[in-house]
C-alpha cells in the first residue's frame, strides 16, 4: 500500500522525528519553525510522548536536554533569534554529551530581520555559535522527503556520537509542500544510544570503552547515579581543573566528530563527472543551482553541482578533490558569503572561487545564477 | 568519623567542598539530605538539578542522579527531567541570583505550571562565586562590589514571589533553624506540585564583610534573633515586624499538578507509552 | 504535460493557501507531482496573501514561481501587484469586483467568485473553493474526482455538501 501525500517541510521534520523515536519536544514559538511545535503538540501525546511549550527559547533547549538524560529522544526547533538564544545550552549539550536535535529553520536577519523571509545566514552560527573550542554536526536537507530522512539521521547521529545535532532548514523548504511516499521510507534504520554494559558500581559515566567512540549512557532513574556538568570533568563526571584532564576531554569531544567524517559526511554530486566548473550550494538554493546547471549545460558550459548535506563537519576531502578537477567553484548561498569561507579554506588556491549571494530576503532564481556564471565565464 | 548521613548520601571522594569557612551552604545541603533520608526515598529515584553559583556546586557532592546545568536554567532542565520521567523526585538546588535574576523567568513559570519540583534556594543575598556583586535579594542600601555606595535596587521577597506565581507549597528556613529547614524541605518533597523553599544562608566572606555583619557566628546569631515562626509572626504588630522575617511554612494550596495533567491527556488519547 | 505554474492571490483570510494545498493534493491524487508554497505578511487576516502551486509530470526542482501560467486575483491590490508576473499568453482569472487590467497579451476571465460564495452559497469562506472549480474548468489540470476528493479531505466536517456545491457553482461560472 502506498502512502503518498502532500506534506509540508516542517511537517516532514516532525514525522521523521517521531519515526526516529522522538518522544519529547520542548520549544518556544517562532516563525518560520512554529509548525514543528504545533504538530509535535498534536502527535506526541498520541504516541505516549510529551510536548511542552516553555517560557522562552533557552528553556526550550534546556528542558529537551533534561528529558534526554532520562533516556528519551528529544528535540527543539527554532529560527534565527531563538537559535542565538539557544547557543549556550548547545555548548552544554556538547560538553555533557547529551543527544538532542536542534532544528533551525533559517530566516532573514540579523535581529528580527524579515521573519517570514528565507535565508541561509546561520551557517556560521551553527558552526561557531556557542563559545569555546568544539566540533559540531549540522545537516541540511533540500526537499520534503529529504527533511524526513535527514531528521531521522540527525537523531541517529546524535545518539551514536552523544552530541547535539543541528538540523538546518530554511523558510522555503520548511514551508513548501511536496509529494512524499511514507511507505517507501518506513524501513529506515534507527540508532539508539548505547546503554551501560557494566553494573552501576563499575560505571564511569564519561569513560570511553575500547572500540567505542563515546561513553555508554545510562538514563537517570535506572540505578546508575552519576554527575552531569558543563564544567571540565574527568571520566567519573566530576569537575576537574587539571590541564591534562581538560586537554584530553576537549580533544576527545572534537575528535569523536572530526575522526569520523567518513561516517558523518553526506553530499550529492550532480553532473560533475566531466565538469569544468562546479557550483557548491545547499538547502533550497541547491534547487535553484540544479536548474541553473541544466540551463548552463544547454548553453554548452560543462558545469555540475556539489551539494553538502552534512554542512558541518564539512566534506573537506570531497571538496578538495573537486577543486583539483575543475577550473572554478562557485559558492551560491542565500547569505553574504559564509560557506564561501569554508570552501576557500579547503580549496586553498587549487582552483578559482566565485560567489553569488543575496541578502534581501528573496530566493536566488536559476536565471540569476545562469546570468552570473555565463557572464563570469565569458568575461 | 563522618556521620552516616555523609557516608550514605555524599560522594565522599569529591569532598572537601569548595565553600568558604563559615558558609551556610553545607548546612542547607545536609538539611536536604536529611529530609530525603527521613522520607526513605531510594537514591536512584532522586534527581538533583542545580544551576551555577556557590550553592549549585552542592549537586556534585551528592550521591543521586545529579545535573549541574547552566546559569539560571536549573528549573528549565528540571522541568524536562520531571516531565520525561515523573517517577523521579526532582529537587532543584539554586541560589538567589541563579533563581531570581538570570533564572527568574523559569521560576515564575515553573510555579505557574505547578510542576512537581522541590526548589531550594540558598539565599545568601549576594553573588558569591563571582566575588560579591549585589543580587535581587541584596537588601536595599547594602553594599556589594557592584554597589560600592550602597544598593539602590529594591529587593525581592522570594517566598511572596513564588506564592504569587502559583507555587503550592512555600516555606522559609534558615541555617540557624535547621530542624525547621529539614521539616519544610521534607514537606516540600511530599507536596505533589511546585514547592518553593527559601533557605536563608550566610556568606561571611563577601556579604558579611562588605556590610560589617561580623563573623559567621554573628551572622547566624542574627538569623536566630530575627527569624520568627510564622504562627508567631501572624500575631505580631507591623511595628514589631520591622527587621524580622517569618520562617516555617508560609503558604500551601491545592492545584492540579502538571505532569499528572499531561499523563491524563496521554491516557485520554488512548495510547500506551512505547 | 509541461510544468504548469499557478499563482493564487488575494487578501489574508480568503483561504487561498488552503486552495493551493487542495489543488496540489488533487494533482498528487492524479499521480502527478506538485509543489505548493506561499508567502504572507505578519497579519493572518486582511494582508496580501499569495499561494503558489506547481504541477508537473516530472520532478519539480526550483520550488518557486517567477512567471506564472495562471494568475488568480481576488482583490485589486493583488491584481496590480502580481499582474506583471503573468506570462505572455497566460490566463488571468479575476473576481468581478476587480478592475479589468489593460493587457492584451493574455486571456482574462472576469467572474463573480466572491458574489457566488456570498449570495448563492451564503458563505463567504467558500470563495476559494468556487475559484478552484472555475480554475479547473478552464485548465482541466486535475480530474474532477480528484479535486472533489482533495476538497472533501481538507474542509471541516459537516461542510462537505456546501463545498461540493461551491465546486459546481465555480465550474458553472465558466461557459
Amino acid at each position: 500500500m502506498s502512502e503518498i501525500k502532500l506534506m509540508q517541510g516542517n511537517e516532514a521534520c516532525v514525522a521523521g522525528a517521531i519515526h526516529a523515536g522522538m518522544r519529547f519536544y520542548s520549544g518556544y514559538p517562532i516563525t518560520p519553525s512554529t509548525e514543528i511545535a504545533e504538530l509535535s503538540a498534536e502527535l506526541l501525546p498520541k504516541h505516549g510522548g510529551k510536548f511542552i511549550q516553555m517560557e522562552d527559547e533557552i528553556a526550550g533547549i534546556a528542558a529537551a536536554l533534561g528529558a534526554s538524560l532520562t533516556g528519551i529522544k528529544s528535540m527543539t526547533a527554532t529560527s534565527g533569534p531563538g537559535f542565538s538564544l539557544k547557543q549556550e545550552n548547545i555548548g552544554y549539550g556538547i560538553m555533557a554529551e547529551i543527544p538532542i536535535v536542534i532544528v533551525d529553520v533559517q530566516r532573514s536577519g540579523p535581529s528580527t530581520g524579515m521573519p517570514t523571509s528565507p535565508s541561509q545566514s546561520d551557517i556560521m552560527q551553527a558552526r561557531w555559535g556557542t563559545h569555546g573550542d568544539h566540533s559540531i554536526i549540522a545537516l541540511y536537507p533540500a526537499s520534503v522527503k529529504e527533511i524526513y530522512t535527514t531528521t531521522i539521521r540527525a537523531f541517529n547521529l546524535s545518539e551514536k556520537y552523544r552530541t547535539p545535532v543541528i538540523l538546518l532548514m530554511d523558510e522555503i523548504i520548511g514551508h513548501m509542500r511536496e509529494k512524499i511516499d511514507l511507505e517507501e521510507l518506513k524501513d529506515i534504520e534507527i540508532y539508539d544510544r548505547k546503554k551501560p554494559t557494566v553494573p552501576p558500581d563499575k560505571y564511569l559515566a564519561y569513560k570511553v570503552s575500547e572500540n567505542d567512540v563515546v561513553p555508554e549512557m545510562a538514563a537517570f532513574g535506572e540505578g546508575y547515579r552519576y554527575n552531569v556538568t558543563g564544567l571540565v570533568h574527568d571520566e567519573t563526571g566530576f569537575p576537574s581543573g587539571n590541564e591534562v584532564v581538560a586537554d584530553k576531554l576537549l580533544k576527545r569531544l572534537i575528535n569523536k566528530i572530526e575522526n569520523n567524517k567518513d561516517d558523518i559526511v553526506t553530499y550529492e554530486e550532480y553532473m560533475l563527472d566531466d565538469a569544468d566548473y562546479a557550483i557548491v550550494s545547499f538547502g533550497a538554493i541547491s534547487r535553484s543551482s540544479k536548474v541553473a546547471v541544466n540551463e548552463l549545460r544547454e548553453l554548452g558550459i560543462k558545469i555540475g553541482m556539489f551539494r553538502p548535506i552534512t554542512i558541518w563537519p564539512s566534506p573537506e576531502k570531497q571538496l578538495s578533490e573537486l577543486s583539483k578537477k575543475v577550473k572554478k567553484i562557485y559558492v551560491v548561498e542565500l547569505n553574504a558569503g559564509q560557506y564561501l569561507l569554508e570552501v576557500q579554506r579547503i580549496v586553498s588556491g587549487q582552483c578559482k572561487i566565485g560567489k553569488y549571494g543575496k541578502i534581501n530576503g528573496e530566493i536566488i532564481t536559476p536565471q540569476e545564477i545562469v546570468s552570473f556564471i555565463e557572464e563570469d565565464i565569458y568575461a | 568519623m563522618p556521620s552516616e548521613l555523609i557516608t550514605n548520601y555524599f560522594r565522599t571522594e569529591t569532598l572537601p567542598h569548595i565553600w568558604c569557612p563559615g558558609c551556610g551552604n553545607g548546612i542547607v545541603t545536609r538539611a536536604i539530605v536529611k529530609a530525603i533520608d527521613n522520607l526513605n526515598i531510594s537514591k536512584d529515584d532522586v534527581c538533583i538539578v542545580s544551576g551555577i553559583g556557590c550553592s549549585s556546586r552542592a549537586a556534585g557532592y551528592l550521591d543521586f542522579n545529579t545535573l549541574h546545568t547552566t546559569h539560571g536554567r536549573a528549573l528549565a532542565f528540571a522541568t524536562g527531567v520531571k516531565l520525561a520521567n515523573p517517577k523521579l523526585h526532582v529537587i532543584v538546588i539554586t541560589g538567589d541570583g541563579d533563581s531570581s535574576a538570570i533564572g527568574g523567568n523559569h521560576l515564575i513559570h515553573a510555579a505557574r505550571r505547578n510542576i512537581d519540583l522541590t526548589t531550594v534556594v540558598f539565599n545568601n543575598s549576594i553573588y558569591g562565586m563571582t566575588g560579591g556583586q549585589y543580587s535581587p535579594t541584596t537588601p536595599t542600601g547594602d553594599k556589594a562590589t557592584t554597589a560600592p555606595f550602597g544598593n539602590i535596587d529594591p529587593n525581592f521577597d522570594l517566598c511572596e514571589l513564588a506564592n504569587a506565581a502559583g507555587a503550592t507549597y512555600v516555606a522559609r528556613g534558615t541555617v540557624y533553624a535547621v530542624n525547621i529547614l529539614e521539616k519544610v524541605i521534607q514537606e516540600g518533597i511530599l507536596n505533589k506540585g511546585f514547592s518553593f523553599i527559601e533557605a536563608v544562608t550566610t556568606c561571611p566572606t563577601y556579604y558579611g564583610r562588605k556590610n560589617k555583619k561580623g563573623s559567621a557566628v554573628d551572622m547566624i546569631q542574627y538569623l536566630k534573633e530575627n527569624g520568627v515562626m510564622y504562627s508567631a509572626w501572624q500575631k505580631m504588630s507591623d511595628e514589631k515586624k520591622i527587621g524580622k522575617f517569618p520562617i516555617g511554612k508560609l503558604y500551601s494550596k491545592e492545584r492540579k499538578e502538571y505532569t499528572e495533567q499531561y499523563q491524563m491527556l496521554i491516557d485520554s488519547l488512548g495510547k500506551e507509552r512505547n | 504535460m509541461k510544468q504548469y505554474e499557478i499563482r493564487l492571490t488575494g487578501s489574508g483570510g480568503q483561504g487561498l493557501i488552503t486552495g493551493g494545498i487542495i489543488l496540489a493534493e488533487a494533482a498528487i491524487l492524479d499521480g502527478k507531482n506538485a509543489l505548493q508554497s506561499q508567502s504572507y505578511g505578519p497579519e493572518a487576516r486582511g494582508g496580501a496573501s499569495k499561494a503558489e502551486v506547481i504541477i508537473s509530470d516530472k520532478e519539480i526542482v526550483f520550488p518557486k514561481i517567477t512567471e506564472c501560467d495562471l494568475l488568480l486575483a481576488l482583490t485589486n491590490v493583488a491584481c496590480k501587484k502580481y499582474l506583471k508576473s503573468l506570462k505572455k499568453g497566460g490566463i488571468l482569472v479575476i473576481d468581478s469586483s476587480v478592475d479589468k487590467p489593460d493587457r492584451d497579451d493574455i486571456t482574462v476571465y472576469q467572474i463573480p467568485i466572491i458574489e457566488t460564495a456570498n449570495e448563492k452559497l451564503k458563505k463567504s469562506m467558500v470563495a476559494n473553493i468556487v475559484a478552484l472549480g472555475a480554475l479547473n474548468k478552464i485548465l482541466n489540470l486535475v480530474s474532477e474526482k480528484s479535486l472533489e476528493n482533495a476538497v472533501l479531505d481538507r474542509v471541516p466536517k459537516g461542510t462537505e455538501e456546501l463545498n461540493r456545491n461551491a465546486l459546481i457553482e465555480g465550474r458553472n461560472l465558466i461557459v
